[in-house]
């Protein structure tokens, strides 16, 4: 059985840009996928391609077992939105916002009605429903957008960028709605940059740069991809460097670097914990005083450097093809931003 | 992975699909721009204000000597004025429903919207029913106004309530070419003032404000057929106001039907481009 979203070889083009470059995706019902990326990377161009916003050039899209290219109002019966920018009408208080959407995915205005108080009551924003969406701050806001997108339990749910802009305490709030909403049996496909959420939240990942998935799998199996685990080990004085170096060479794996500023060094290590007692039994032995040790598990921004070569942060930027769209979706973020 | 086959869509939901849906989903978007109207009053006024001006400005300032019918008596000019200027105020209230729709292009709520299962032409044709109640409620003070300054009719109610019925259906037409051009163009700025430009000469090279028949005839044969000029006349007969044009040009001739059917014509061909641009806009 193909997943509640599958795509298959998706190529959209704009200009000389290919935004995707034959991508492939397969989320089983009831999982999350989350999509990482930096931007430009061609995320949203796949979540507007899924969601029948946008019409790729090549390829098959199936969402919830409907063809998403021969049946894309059938498809949209089935889907939930919720987008980068919250997409409310900030003249319209949170009650009239919701139940509008309710009317317009065909529900009577009197279910219409209550599906929205309950909403509102879900989210929060019981004491605010009356007030036009553009008073609210933007925790407020990127919750009724994901309620709007709620409004008929959709069985498959886009997220594109969820959290960004929003502050800490707003994020955990939104990863805790994300995570009740998946517990319930919803298909999630959610694109994020932070690595941490794609950790957090994803039951698989795909990274995407370029417009192509370059590496998939759950977030162990990609970190273990990168390279396994290895000793970190901070030494009280710069003398004590060169000794240290010599009891980590005898335990590692690997070549052991140090970094004199920092009085650092690291070794690729197997062995796990047990090895970790071993090397602070030798160097109390020779008394090299540490002030730090640990043992260090490659995080998924280590995946993402090794994977595209660049961290995720400023891969827009240094890059030709991708940095240009990169730039354009900045552009078009500055001008959302300023029509604000 | 597996092959994928084609799943068949689950039959629709009672009711959906077709004009019913149509119709209520262009209700649904009309009253979310009728909710944002109320909620920016200043739009209304302004609304309000700027066809006011023309008429206090055009009575008193051109009054006296513009020639009607032969007589350059302000009271005569008055009354002919009044359907040039009621006209002229459906064909401006284009201008906004362009900005608006330019605006709505721009913002996140247009992807919402475009992702749901609702019908393609809703959120245009529920922009021009909402900007349609504003047109009339204009049109209601404003005549109000005008039978302050002194505009009397001088036929039946019916015929009189024809002629607002006119007016409203040519305001309603230009409302999609507001549309295609809000949809045509990147910023809600160039869709106001690529709004109002074309206005000028439709509202100028016309029978609304001086004697079509006192214009070179070159000239005179385009105000004839002007869209604008019919609904005037029709308007002008219909009310039994002064300054009729006196010319053999069909729509002169039979000002009603004319005007009835430019308007239709134009609503079949703006909606059509309009939707057609609407549904590719960012596909």
């Amino acid at each position: 059985m193909p997943g509640a979203i599958y795509a298959e070889g998706l190529v959209k083009t704009f200009g000389d840009v290919r935004a995707l470059d034959g991508v492939d995706l397969d989320v089983p019902e009831g999982t999350v996928l989350g999509l990482l990326g930096p931007n430009g990377a061609g995320k949203t161009t796949a979540v507007r391609c899924l969601t029948t916003l946008l019409q790729p050039d090549s390829g098959k899209a199936v969402v919830a077992g409907i063809d998403v290219l021969k049946h894309p109002n059938e498809v949209r019966r089935s889907i939930g939105l919720s987008g980068q920018f919250a997409a409310v009408d900030e003249y319209l208080t949170g009650r009239e916002n919701l139940q509008m959407v309710g009317q317009l995915y065909q529900m009577r205005a009197k279910a219409a009605k209550a599906r929205a108080a309950e909403l509102l009551e879900r989210f929060n924003l019981t004491d605010a429903a009356d007030r036009p969406a553009k008073t609210y701050s933007g925790g407020m806001r990127r919750r009724l957008d994901l309620a709007a997108a709620l409004v008929v339990s959709p069985p498959v749910m886009f997220m594109d960028e969820p959290t960004t802009g929003l502050d800490p305490r707003n994020r955990q709030a939104l990863w805790e709605v994300i995570k009740e909403l998946v517990s319930g049996g919803t298909t999630l496909l959610l694109t994020t940059q932070y690595l941490e959420e794609a950790d957090h939240l994803a039951h698989d990942i795909c990274v995407v740069d370029h417009g192509r998935v370059i590496a998939r799998g759950t977030a162990d199996h990609l970190k273990a991809q990168t390279g396994g685990e290895r000793v970190e080990v901070v030494v009280h004085e710069p003398e004590e460097i060169t000794p240290a170096g010599e009891v980590l060479r005898g335990f590692g794996k690997g070549e052991v670097t140090a970094e004199t500023h920092t009085r650092k060094l690291t070794v690729p290590v197997t062995g796990g914990a047990k090895l970790l007692a071993e090397i602070i039994r030798e160097l109390d032995t020779r008394g090299i005083a540490i002030d730090d040790i640990g043992l260090r598990r490659p995080t998924l921004d280590d995946v993402f450097i090794s994977l595209t070569g660049h961290a995720a942060e400023d891969a827009a930027a240094d890059n030709g093809v991708d940095g240009a769209q990169g730039r354009v979706q900045k552009a078009d973020k500055a001008k959302k931003e300023a029509v604000k | 992975m597996t092959a994928v086959t084609d799943v068949a869509p689950a039959a629709a939901p009672k009711g959906v699909g077709g004009i019913g849906q149509s119709v209520r989903d262009s209700l649904v978007v009309a009253r979310r721009n009728l909710i944002r109207m109320t909620r920016i009053p200043e739009m209304i006024i302004f609304g309000l204000i700027q066809p006011i001006m023309f008429v206090v400005l055009f009575s008193y300032v051109f009054g006296g000597s513009m020639n009607v019918g032969g007589t350059t008596d302000s009271a005569v000019y008055r009354e002919f004025l009044m359907a040039g200027i009621f006209a002229q105020t459906v064909t401006f209230a284009t201008a906004g429903a362009g900005a608006g729709i330019a605006d709505d292009m721009h913002k996140g709520l247009i992807d919402r919207f475009r992702s749901l299962p609702m019908a393609r032409g809703a959120v245009l044709t529920g922009r021009t029913l909402a900007d349609l109640v504003q047109t009339a409620l204009t049109l209601l003070v404003l005549a109000v106004v005008a039978l302050l300054v002194g505009w009397r009719t001088h036929t039946s109610l019916g015929e009189v309530l024809g002629a607002f019925a006119l007016l409203l259906l040519l305001g309603y037409a230009f409302t999609w070419i507001g549309a295609l051009i809000g949809l045509s163009v990147r910023t809600p700025e160039a869709a106001t003032s690529g709004g109002l430009i074309w206005l000028f000469p439709v509202t100028f090279v016309s029978n609304a404000f001086v004697d079509s028949g006192q214009m070179t005839p070159w000239l005179r044969h385009i105000a004839d057929w002007n869209p604008f000029s019919a609904t005037v006349q029709a308007s002008r007969e219909l009310f039994g106001n002064p300054g009729v044009v006196d010319s053999s040009a069909w729509p002169m001739q039979h000002p009603v039907w004319a005007s009835l059917i430019w308007s239709v014509l134009i609503i079949a061909v703006f909606r059509t481009l309009a939707v057609r641009k609407y549904r590719n806009a960012t596909a």
